[in-house]
């Protein structure tokens, strides 16, 4: 059973390639960097001191957490209009890193946080939001991986894809209001962004470079796991159905 | 569409007439929230007053929760479903007269829950027009993507956990929005009020358009 599954498709050793290689380090050599130019050669700042060199993995797991929900928005658009099988999986695949990503900003911003604002979480727009962002993701996979047929799960899914973004933008505005209306400026508008020099300025661009290029390499290998996947899954009732056949056939 | 609607409503709401179903479980069910947050907070202190929109709005949206859940349940049993594919009738309608059937349990639910909070709670009510038609937007607002994702789970062997986590996150600015509006009103500064009201009326368009384009597949596929 297992031979003839192997036959019908043709299964790739890994999901890696050349330009996945070359993504690849890429990657690790721009990781180098980013923690030689945000640990050892840029400055500390002048008001937050050490704590600073967080923000160059913090700022870019940001931006591309938000490239991550766009691309599922967009992607799952292009499905349910096109049927688009390949948008699908880029959906599914780009959901699953930004959850990783989201994640991975709500953890540096709390450890940046904590000796910065002296708490762990303040109710912050911005913090607010990016965790309801993160819930949001957590229900669009819940729904993409529900133990149900392959096309209600797609479809289902696509459906709270496309609603990821307007979400994000109305839990955004809401949140936003929300704090605005109890607290007058948010913490973060004057801690980011108010002056950035030099070398500072250049290890955040390895930052982004770094966080980018694991993001890239990340969707890939992703995709193409979930394409496996795919194949799988319809071999595998192909395959069964055969079965079926072959023993009614046989009786 | 707006005849389909009316057909489905009228069934929901005749279904519930006869059954009793959100009158005698989902009601007493938000007094008891009410109850309980008593419990869980000293009615004595400030902080039941001063919380009291945001808990009236928490056991709202509990309760919507169990009202949508039996709305779709009324459609699992017996192949309704099938029955309803069947029948000819606009996807968007049906998805319309849900929202209005759920809505309209919802109301009276609200009416209802705020006799309890003025009862219970010793609440003065003050600024009805903004209380109004807060509760009409926020109850629209709720019924339309609580029946969309409603309709996402239903056929699912775990609806019932599936819904509240699709569901919550998405309704945040609208209880953000609802208690904010229902303090202002409260407050007897409803001029603060009014720019909720227009948020919540973006998401409740967002939802309906989002329903009536996305019903028909979504009861299709299954």
């Amino acid at each position: 059973m297992t031979t003839q599954s192997s036959n019908t498709l043709a299964v790739p050793d890994s999901t890696g390639s050349r330009g996945t290689r070359i993504i690849g380090v890429l990657a690790l050599l721009s990781m180098a960097a980013l923690a030689l130019f945000g640990l050892v050669l840029s400055p500390p700042d002048a008001s937050q001191g050490e704590v600073v060199r967080i923000l160059y993995v913090h700022v870019p797991s940001a931006t591309f957490a938000y490239i991550g929900c766009f691309l599922t928005t967009f992607g799952s658009a292009m499905y349910l209009w096109r049927r688009s099988r390949w948008w699908e999986l880029v959906a599914y695949a780009s959901a699953e890193i930004a959850t990783v990503f989201t994640a991975i900003v709500l953890v540096t911003g709390m450890i940046w946080g904590r000796p910065t604002w002296g708490v762990y979480w303040v109710w912050d727009a911005r913090l607010t939001s990016t965790a309801m962002l993160l819930l949001l993701l957590l229900g669009y996979l819940a729904v993409r991986r529900l133990p149900a047929d392959h096309e209600v799960r797609t479809r289902r899914a696509a459906i709270v894809g496309l609603l990821l973004v307007p979400n994000v933008m109305i839990v955004r505005q809401s949140v936003q209001w929300w704090r605005t209306l109890h607290q007058k400026p948010t913490l973060l508008a004057n801690g980011v962004g108010a002056k950035i020099e030099g070398l500072m300025l250049f290890s955040l661009f390895i930052g982004f470079i770094a966080i980018g290029l694991v993001f890239t390499w990340l969707l890939i290998h992703r995709f193409r796991l979930a394409w496996l996947e795919d194949q799988v899954d319809e071999a595998g009732l192909d395959v069964a159905i055969a079965e079926r056949r072959a023993e009614g056939a046989a009786s | 569409m707006l005849h389909d609607a009316l057909l489905i409503a009228g069934k929901d709401l005749r279904l519930e007439l006869r059954s009793r179903v959100a009158l005698n479980q989902v009601l007493p069910f938000a007094l008891l929230v009410l109850v309980l947050f008593a419990f869980a907070l000293d009615p004595d202190k400030s902080a039941l007053t001063q919380a009291t929109p945001g808990l009236y709005w928490i056991a709202v949206l509990f309760s919507a929760l169990l009202a949508l859940q039996r709305s779709f349940a009324i459609e699992a049993a017996d192949g309704n479903r099938d029955a309803l594919r069947l029948s000819g009738l606009d996807p968007a309608g049906i998805f319309v007269g849900k929202v209005l059937a759920v809505s309209v349990q919802l109301i009276v639910l609200e009416m209802l829950l705020g006799i309890g909070v003025a009862v219970l709670y010793t609440t003065r009510i003050e600024g009805w027009g903004l209380l109004i038609v807060t509760s009409v937007i926020a109850t629209a607002s709720i019924a339309a993507a609580g029946t969309l994702f409603g309709v996402l789970a239903a056929g699912l062997r775990v609806r019932e956990t599936l819904l509240p986590l699709l569901l919550l996150p998405v309704l945040a600015p609208v209880l953000i929005g609802s208690t904010r509006a229902f303090e202002a009103a409260l407050n007897g500064s409803p001029s603060e009020g009014w720019p909720w009201v227009g948020l919540m009326s973006v998401f409740a368009l967002l939802y309906i358009v989002a329903g009536v384009l996305g019903f028909g597949p979504l009861l299709e596929e299954s």
